[in-house]
């Protein structure tokens, strides 16, 4: 079956600002803005740079929206999951902790 | 009974039922990178001691394998778009050049996995703290070089095929639909080298 062309972006402006964008991601790691920003930097950066790749070279950008909203469900999900594992993990950490100063305290008898 | 009679084409991917059904399975596909992205997010965050991955994964040559898939990913819409213009021979050029990237992309991450075993880090075991690091990096990093490797298999299937087909318009939809494999490959990659090398 021959399919339908897309439009076809320009795809070097795509694969230069992605370039630049894994140079700046790099340049990243050496800012003294601290753990926490650092992170949110570059959480945007790489989602951005997904976003490049999947509404240009993906070209979700010249498909149904509804297809753009099934796309990006997996980020949701993920995103989620984070969340509802972050208390259970910090959790486990906290009782190894108090077992471990448990175990290192000196016995009573 | 009056039966429901399905359409002859998707209202999401008009042109083609093939490419609906490489997005359903790429966002398949997708959820499972997510959930263990999300579970490497949660362990790292909730261990006392895992190691800073840039100072013991280093990231010289995983940004090199980073501009490596970006490339490749330019190379297969350009496949896509010479075989839009019926010049086939360059599309299958451009095609060759996607798989030799993705090729080298697998030997280099051998080479940077051989490395780090060679100094102690393994599937159990990590030299610099929390074990889980080694687990999660080899799980992580070796499901995404996998589906490269299935990528590079899947590009010169793809080649024949072209080739086979008398009409080179006959052969886009196809290659569009490899596509769309190949640059949530790339995808996926953006995502591990900021959550596993960077952060």
């Amino acid at each position: 079956m021959a399919g339908t062309e897309h439009k076809h972006p320009n795809y070097m402006a795509i694969f230069w600002t992605l370039a630049i964008l894994t140079v700046v991601e790099i340049g990243v790691i050496f800012l003294p803005f601290g753990k926490f920003t650092n992170g949110v930097l570059l959480c945007g950066l790489a989602l951005g740079k997904a976003a490049l790749v999947a509404m240009y070279f993906m070209h979700l950008r010249f498909e149904a929206r509804t297809l753009g909203v099934v796309a990006i469900t997996p980020l949701a999900i993920a995103t989620l999951l984070v969340f509802v594992l972050l208390p259970d993990g910090f959790a486990v950490a906290k009782k190894s902790q108090v077992k471990g100063a448990a175990a290192a305290a000196p016995a009573k008898h | 009974m009056h039966m429901a009679v399905e359409p002859a084409e998707t209202p999401l991917t008009p042109e083609s039922w093939g490419k609906l059904g490489m997005w359903i399975f790429l966002v398949g596909d997708a959820v499972g990178f997510g959930v263990l992205l999300a579970g490497y997010g949660v362990m790292r965050a909730t261990s006392a001691d895992w190691p800073s991955p840039y100072d013991v994964l280093g990231i010289n040559l995983t940004a090199l394998m980073t501009f490596l898939l970006i490339c490749s990913s330019v190379t297969m819409v350009k496949a896509l778009e010479w075989l839009g213009k019926g010049d086939r021979v360059r599309a299958i050029r451009f095609l060759l050049f996607t798989a030799l990237g993705g090729a080298i992309f697998v030997c280099l991450q051998a080479y940077e996995w051989s490395h780090l075993i060679h100094r102690g880090l393994h599937i159990n075991g990590n030299p610099w703290g929390a074990s889980l690091f080694g687990t999660s990096f080899f799980i992580v990093t070796g499901f995404h070089g996998l589906h490269v490797t299935g990528g590079v298999i899947y590009l010169l299937s793809m080649v024949r095929w072209v080739l086979n087909r008398p009409d080179p318009g006959d052969s886009y939809n196809g290659v569009e639909i490899a596509g769309l494999y190949w640059h949530f490959v790339d995808l996926v990659w953006i995502m591990v080298f900021t959550f596993m090398y960077l952060l």
